[in-house]
């Protein structure tokens, strides 16, 4: 307690360097929270929607399928039992069918990922019930990052080209009926939707399917035979590293930040330990053991660290604040690089997230000012008092 | 405590690595204080006097014999019995005041009760009592910055003094005041040293100071050559 008031007196004597030093490493712990908290924002937001939109309570794969061999396609499509319908109609599956096709907006040929879906369908957010028209044409939707992509307008039509199961190339009108917004960019971008009993038909493959989406409340469990489920914590590894790639960049400015910081403290406590001698033999001739002393000057520079924590606190909470409320505007564009992100990311703060970084500034700021404060212990205080050690 | 003795210096010799030789700052110090005294150890620059007095003070350990203060043989303690020794019964005056200048007069006065862990009201209490000794009651919230180095001296005389200590050892306390300020800083301790009793033991060569003395032992290539009480 001594040691802390004698240290908060010192302190707020030096004016002028302690609150450069304080600014310094108060931006070092809002850099830190700012970016973790964001990218929080961004990583559960990204899950949320990617769950609502596309994965639900999880996706059985058909056993050939994989979406980063386009080959596969062809072959990745099964006919669902009766017990997998049964769950369909119940609402604990919905079957999405996979197909590759070409389609020709203003006349250039264009590869697109045509999928079936049941417009009846309320597991996922994706409007899939918008999906009817009149007979003449296909109904279909894109949504915005494909119709930007392909020039397609609500109304339009375009002629798209497939190869149904025997081979056979077919073509036939479409019509786009709805365009929809959606922040997960994998239903969006090359991605054409129409309705499952349609698609079942231009490829002939009746009561087919390639995936099969659970249901998040009360999802179908269980094994299906010539399907492999596919849990949250798979498809959600795209998300999951491209944050933690992203954490890593926010990582090197809170290091840098905090070697500045750090190297103003070290140099702080160097200086004042090499011109404060003889203040350090007066406390000794007072009555304070060395050790004290070398105490009083590392809590005199770890309180750098609770003051910015305090001065962080006083400017930087409310702008944090602010931007928790009304979110942080993703730059144009962002979405295109195939990234689940919605225009305005709502950063997340966790107290564990304030409080870890708040210990590792702290305990990092007090080894920084105990190493060169040892060297008071190996000080002669007679030397010390009359300020004469170089 | 043996006979009243304060502090008991026998056979103490002293001496410092100069390179790979060694100097002997004193040699042969046989001396003895008792308490309420007012004396000075007095001698040309270099003859010693603040080598003794950092011993007596705990500062520093005598290379040969005992300086035992206040029944505590100084060689023989360790750094927080020391600390202890000085922070109980031993003041200290510097030529150079040696006042933390980021605190006000108060602050400063107020440190040495602060490690004795004493209550704040009682802390008031002692602080504003001592200030009152050094007639410098109207300056408690000044900081050293702001005051003269006559005032300096009394507030350091005052940190001195606040807990009331058994000894208060001060070297050259006059070296850097005017006439005015020396005599007043004088009759101020003289005045301590009457109503209190505590010993004050100086380390000076200055002819105000040595007009004060009742004692003064002189030391000259750090030895005695005279120990002579006044009247
Ligand atoms: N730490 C030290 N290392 C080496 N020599 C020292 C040390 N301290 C003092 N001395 C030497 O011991 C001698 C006595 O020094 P001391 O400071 O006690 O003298 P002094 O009588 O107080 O002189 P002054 O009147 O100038 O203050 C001097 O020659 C000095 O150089
Ligand atoms: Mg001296």
């Amino acid at each position: 307690m001594l040691a802390l008031k004698l240290a908060y007196r010192n302190l707020m004597g030096a004016k002028l360097r302690t609150w450069l030093n304080m600014i310094v490493l108060s931006m070092a712990f809002l850099v830190i929270i700012w970016n973790k908290g964001l990218l929080n924002g961004w990583d559960q937001q990204a899950r949320r929607d990617t769950i609502d939109w596309e994965i639900g309570g999880g996706v059985y794969w058909q056993e050939n399928y994989d979406p980063y061999d386009p080959y596969t396609i062809e072959d990745s499509h099964g006919r669902m039992s009766d017990v997998t319908l049964k769950a369909v109609e119940d609402g604990k599956l919905t079957p999405i069918l996979i197909a590759q096709a070409s389609i020709y907006p203003e006349g250039r040929v264009q590869s697109v990922s045509m999928r079936g879906i049941d417009p009846a369908q309320a597991l996922l957010d994706l409007p899939a019930n918008k999906l009817t028209g009149d007979n003449s044409s296909v109904p279909a939707m894109i949504g915005q990052r494909a119709a930007r992509n392909f020039k397609l307008n609500v109304g339009d039509y375009v002629t798209v080209r497939w190869r149904d199961v025997n081979g056979t190339f077919d073509a036939k009108e479409m019509q786009i009926v709805h365009i929809f917004k959606t922040n997960v960019s994998t239903i969006d971008a090359r991605v054409v939707w129409v309705p499952l009993a349609d698609l079942q038909e231009m490829m002939q493959m009746p009561t087919e399917t390639t995936l099969l989406v659970t249901s998040q409340e009360a999802g179908f469990q269980g094994s299906i035979p010539g399907w492999i489920f596919k849990d949250h914590y798979f498809l959600l590894t795209e998300i999951r590293e491209m944050i933690e790639m992203k954490s890593v960049s926010g990582q090197v400015m809170f290091l840098i930040l905090m070697s500045l910081a750090m190297l103003a403290i070290f140099d702080t406590q160097v200086l004042s330990i090499f011109r404060r001698q003889k203040e350090i033999g007066t406390h000794i001739a007072l009555g304070m053991t060395q050790r004290q002393v070398v105490a009083l000057f590392t809590i005199e520079g770890a309180m750098h660290a609770v003051l910015a924590a305090i001065l962080a606190a006083l400017y930087g909470f409310p702008l944090l604040y602010l931007q928790a409320k009304s979110g942080w505007s993703m730059p144009e564009g962002t979405d295109d690089f195939g990234m689940t992100i919605a225009d305005i990311v709502y950063p997340s703060y966790s107290l564990g997230l304030v409080v870890g970084t708040t210990l590792i500034v702290l305990i990092t700021t007090t080894i920084v000012s105990y190493l060169p404060a040892r060297r008071i212990s190996k000080m002669n205080p007679t030397d010390a008092i009359r300020g004469k050690i170089q | 405590m043996n006979n009243s003795a304060l502090i008991t210096i026998t056979d103490l010799v002293k001496r410092f690595p100069m390179g790979k030789r060694e100097f002997t700052a004193l040699s042969n110090i046989n001396l003895t204080f008792n308490g309420g005294e007012f004396a000075g150890i007095i001698g040309p620059s270099g003859s010693g006097k603040t080598t003794l007095l950092n011993i007596i003070g705990s500062l520093d350990v005598p290379t040969e014999g005992k300086a035992v203060v206040l029944d505590n043989s100084v060689g023989n303690l360790n750094t927080r019995q020391s600390a202890d020794l000085r922070n109980q019964y031993l003041g200290f005056i510097f030529q150079t005041y040696n006042l933390l200048a980021v605190y006000t007069v108060f602050e400063n006065v107020e440190l040495p009760l602060l490690l004795l862990k004493m209550a704040a009201s009682e802390r008031r209490k002692l602080v504003n009592q001592s200030l009152e000794w050094v007639g410098l009651t109207d300056k408690v919230n000044s900081r050293p910055a702001q005051l003269s180095g006559g005032e300096c001296q009394r507030v350091s005389i005052a940190r001195a003094m606040v807990k009331e200590p058994k000894i208060v050892l001060a070297d050259e306390p006059t070296a850097n005041l005017d006439a005015k300020n020396s005599h007043h800083i004088l009759q101020t301790m003289e005045k301590l040293n009457a109503d209190l009793g505590t010993t004050f033991i100086f380390a000076t060569h200055d002819e105000k100071v040595i007009q004060y003395l009742k004692r003064k032992i002189s030391l000259e290539d750090g030895q005695v050559v005279a120990d002579e009480v006044k009247g």
